[in-house]
C-alpha cells in the first residue's frame, strides 16, 4: 500500500446520506477477478443521469468526494473503494461510515475523513460557490482546509487508521510480528473445534 | 463493568495480542470463502509469496454469481466461469475444502456453515460477505470483511479490529400470530436507524428473541448489517444445541459433553451492563413491507406509503422523496393497494428449509396471481434436497412458482436472475437498496409467507387476507 500523507485537490459533492455500496459499484461488476479497472462502474446508475455530479467537468479532476452520513452501508464490497480510487477518488468526507467500508477504506490506503455535520455543510457551500476550490485533506494533521474560502477543520481518522496510512504498511507485514503468538495461540484452542473437509475428529 | 456479557466473553477468547498502539489481534476459528470477494485475496497472497496459514480453517462454496437453471450445464456468463475456475484452482493449491456447483453441500455460504455444523456457539466467523452476521444466531462472533482482510485471514488465520461497543436490543413479550423473524428484524431496524448500530456488536435478547427458532435466529443476526451493526448475536441455548447435535461437523461423544459445558457458559450475566440498549414491545410489532431504498423505510401491512412532508428532519425528508420517485410510488398509497409483478423466495435471509415451509403452506392449493413471476430460491442443495424430500417442490410449482437450483440469485442480481427496470418485486432478501436486485428495479422486502400470499394475491398481502384463510 502507498502511503497517503495528504491530499490535496478539487472536490466533489453528493448530497445524500445511506449511500450504499450497491450505488458505489453494482454488482454486474463484481466479477472482475482483478483490483483495477472498476472507475467506469462506479455509481453507473447515477451516472446516467446527465446532470449528475460525477458527469461534470470539475468531477474529471477531482481528488476529493464529500457526502451525507452512513457512506458505504450495505455489502462488504471492497471493490467499491477501488473504484472510488480508480476514478480518481484519495479522500471521502462524511459525518459517517459504515464500519466495513470504513476498514476496506483504510486497507486499500482510501482517506475516510469523519467530519462533523456542519463541517460537511460548510464544504458543501464552499465547493458549491467554487468548484474549482483547492480542498486540501491532511492526514498528519487530521484536518480539512479549503484555503480559498478560508475554511479549516478537525476530523476524526483512529490512530492506527493514521499510522497505517501515513506509512502505507502491508498490515500483514506488522501482524505476522507476532507469529509466535498466533501459534501459542492456537495449541491453546478447545479440540472440539471444527476443521473443515472430511470429519477430521472423533470422540476421545 | 464491560465484563459478563456474552459479546466480551467470545470476544476476550480469541485475543492472540493487544500490541500498544495496534488494535488486538483476533483469532478466527472459522473462514467461509466464496467467488467473488476472493480471487483478488488470492493473488495479492501469491505475489507476496505466502501460503494459506490454516486450510483446515477454510471452507468455499460458489453461490453469488451461479446459475440457478441447469447449474451444472455450461456457463454462459464468461466473466462467471472465470470466476468459479479461479476459486477451484485457488482451493487446489491451497488445500481448502470447496463445495463447488454440482456438490451436495453447495450453497450460499451462510446458510451451509450453520448446515454443516461448521458454525457453533463462542466461535468467531468472517467471511468477504457482510451477511456474515447471520452466523450469530449460534453465540458466534461473526461478521463481514473486505478483499484485503480476507488476504489477512488467509495468511494469518487472525484480523484486526478495534473492539466494538456492545448493543442490547431486547424484545419482550411474544410475537403476535402471523408476525415472523423477518418483521421483527425490520422492526428493529425501523426503530434505530441503518445506522443505528454502527461500531456496535447488537445482542438480541427477551422472549420474543428466545421463542425462535435457528432459522428465524439466523434471519435476525442475518439483517444486524442493515442496521450498520458489525455483527449480532443471540446467546446459544437448548435450541441452539439440538440444531447442532448430529450435524456433520458438530463435536460427538466426549466432545460434545465438553463443548456443550463451555457454551452453557455463553450467556450475559445478569448484572452486565451494555453500552446502549434498545427494548421493544412484541405486542406492537405487524407484518412489514419496505417503501422506500434502504430497509429502515418500512410501514406494516395495514399501513400507508407516508408522506415525506411527516418526516422531522430535512435529510430524511429528501431521502423519503427520492426514495418515493425512484419507487414509483404516491403518499397515501395502501400498502395491499400496490401491486407486484415478481416474487422472489430465498437469499441468506430467507432461503432456509423453515422459510420454504412457511410459504408452501400459505401457498398449498393456491396459484400465484395471472401475469406475476414468481421464483423460489433454496439457499443450498442440501435445502433443495430436503424440500423436495417433502414435497414442496410440487406445491411450489403447482401454485406457479419456477422451481431452482441454489445461489444467491435474485437477491443482488449478479447471475443474470435480476428484474428489468421499473419492475416491482416482492422479495424476501436484504436490500432494496436502488438496483439491487437489477437496474431500475424496485424491491419490497417481505417475510416468506407475506411473499407467498403476495404472489397470490397480485398486491401486497398477508396470509390471512386470501380466500379461504382460516
Amino acid at each position: 500500500m502507498r502511503a497517503v500523507r495528504r491530499v490535496a485537490g478539487r472536490a466533489v459533492v453528493i448530497d445524500r446520506r445511506d449511500v450504499d455500496t450497491d450505488q458505489i459499484i453494482p454488482a454486474a461488476w463484481l466479477k472482475r477477478v482483478e483490483r483495477t479497472g472498476f472507475g467506469a462502474g462506479l455509481f453507473e446508475a447515477w451516472r446516467r443521469d446527465p446532470d449528475f455530479v460525477l458527469n461534470t467537468p470539475a468531477a474529471a479532476e477531482a481528488k476529493i468526494l464529500v457526502a451525507g452520513a452512513n457512506f458505504g452501508c450495505g455489502s462488504s464490497r471492497e471493490h467499491a473503494v477501488w473504484a472510488l480510487q480508480d476514478f480518481g477518488f484519495e479522500a471521502v468526507i462524511a459525518p459517517s461510515f459504515a464500519d466495513i467500508f470504513r476498514g476496506n477504506s483504510i486497507g486499500a490506503g482510501l482517506v475516510t475523513a469523519q467530519a462533523d455535520d456542519e463541517t460537511v455543510a460548510g464544504l458543501t457551500a464552499a465547493v458549491a460557490a467554487d468548484p474549482a476550490a483547492q480542498v486540501i485533506v491532511d492526514v498528519a494533521e487530521r484536518t480539512v482546509a479549503i484555503p480559498s474560502a478560508g475554511l479549516s477543520a478537525p476530523f476524526a481518522l483512529p490512530d492506527y487508521a493514521r499510522w497505517r496510512l501515513l506509512e502505507g504498511l502491508d498490515d500483514i507485514a506488522v501482524t505476522l510480528r507476532h507469529a509466535d503468538a498466533i501459534t501459542d495461540f492456537e495449541r491453546s484452542r478447545p479440540d472440539w473445534l471444527p476443521v473443515s473437509g472430511p470429519r477430521a475428529h472423533a470422540a476421545t | 463493568m464491560t465484563g459478563g456479557r456474552l459479546f466480551d466473553k467470545v470476544w476476550q477468547r480469541h485475543l492472540v495480542a493487544s500490541p500498544d498502539g495496534e488494535p488486538p489481534l483476533l483469532y478466527i476459528d472459522l473462514h467461509l470463502v466464496h467467488e467473488v470477494t476472493s480471487p483478488q485475496a488470492f493473488e495479492g497472497l501469491e505475489l507476496a509469496g505466502r501460503a494459506v496459514r490454516r486450510p483446515d480453517l477454510t471452507v468455499a462454496t460458489m453461490d453469488h454469481d451461479v446459475p440457478t437453471i441447469n447449474p451444472l450445464g455450461p456457463i454462459s456468463d464468461p466473466l462467471a466461469a472465470e470466476q468459479m475456475a479461479r476459486l477451484r484452482k485457488n482451493c487446489e493449491a491451497h488445500g481448502i475444502t470447496l463445495y463447488a456447483l454440482g456438490s451436495a453441500e453447495q450453497g450460499v455460504v451462510h446458510v451451509i456453515g450453520p448446515q454443516l455444523g461448521l458454525t457453533q456457539p463462542g466461535m468467531t466467523v468472517v467471511c468477504g460477505d457482510s451477511h456474515t452476521s447471520t452466523h450469530g444466531a449460534f453465540g458466534a462472533l461473526a461478521f463481514g470483511i473486505g478483499t484485503t482482510e480476507v488476504e489477512h485471514v488467509l495468511a494469518t488465520q487472525t484480523l484486526r479490529q478495534v473492539k466494538p461497543q456492545a448493543m442490547a436490543v431486547t424484545v419482550d413479550g411474544d410475537l403476535p400470530h402471523g408476525v415472523t423473524a423477518k418483521d421483527l428484524v425490520l422492526g428493529i431496524i425501523a426503530e434505530i436507524g441503518t445506522g443505528g448500530g454502527t461500531g456496535s456488536v447488537i445482542e438480541y435478547r427477551g422472549d420474543a428473541v428466545r421463542g425462535l427458532d435457528m432459522a428465524g435466529r439466523m434471519t435476525v443476526c442475518n439483517m444486524s448489517i442493515e442496521a450498520g451493526a458489525r455483527a449480532g448475536m443471540i446467546a446459544p441455548d437448548d435450541v441452539t444445541f439440538a440444531f447442532l447435535e448430529g450435524r456433520a461437523h458438530a463435536p460427538t461423544g466426549l466432545h460434545w459433553e465438553r463443548a456443550l459445558d463451555d457454551w452453557r457458559s455463553l450467556v450475559t450475566d445478569g448484572r452486565a451492563v451494555f453500552d446502549r440498549e434498545v427494548r421493544i414491545d412484541a405486542a406492537t410489532l405487524r407484518p412489514v413491507v419496505t417503501w422506500g431504498t434502504t430497509p429502515a423505510q418500512s410501514v406494516t401491512i395495514d399501513g400507508v406509503v407516508p408522506d415525506p412532508a411527516s418526516f422531522a428532519a430535512l435529510a430524511q425528508r429528501q431521502a423519503a422523496q427520492r426514495a418515493l420517485d425512484y419507487m414509483g410510488l404516491a403518499p397515501g398509497t395502501a400498502v395491499r393497494d400496490i401491486r407486484i409483478d415478481t416474487v422472489f423466495i430465498g437469499s441468506c435471509t430467507n432461503g432456509r428449509l423453515a422459510d420454504l415451509r412457511a410459504a408452501a403452506g400459505v401457498l398449498r392449493g393456491r396459484t400465484v396471481s395471472a401475469g406475476v413471476r414468481a421464483i423460489v430460491v433454496p439457499g443450498s442443495a442440501r435445502v433443495k434436497a430436503e424440500a423436495e424430500a417433502e414435497g414442496l417442490d410440487a406445491v411450489f410449482t403447482a401454485a406457479g412458482f419456477e422451481w431452482r437450483s441454489a445461489g444467491c440469485s435474485m437477491c443482488l442480481g449478479m447471475n443474470g436472475d435480476i428484474l428489468a427496470p421499473g419492475e416491482r418485486s416482492a422479495s424476501t432478501s436484504n436490500r432494496n437498496f436502488e438496483g439491487r436486485q437489477g437496474p431500475g428495479g424496485r424491491t419490497h422486502l417481505v417475510s416468506p409467507a407475506m411473499a407467498a400470499a403476495t404472489a397470490v394475491a397480485g398486491h401486497f398481502a398477508v396470509p390471512g387476507d386470501l380466500e379461504g384463510a382460516g
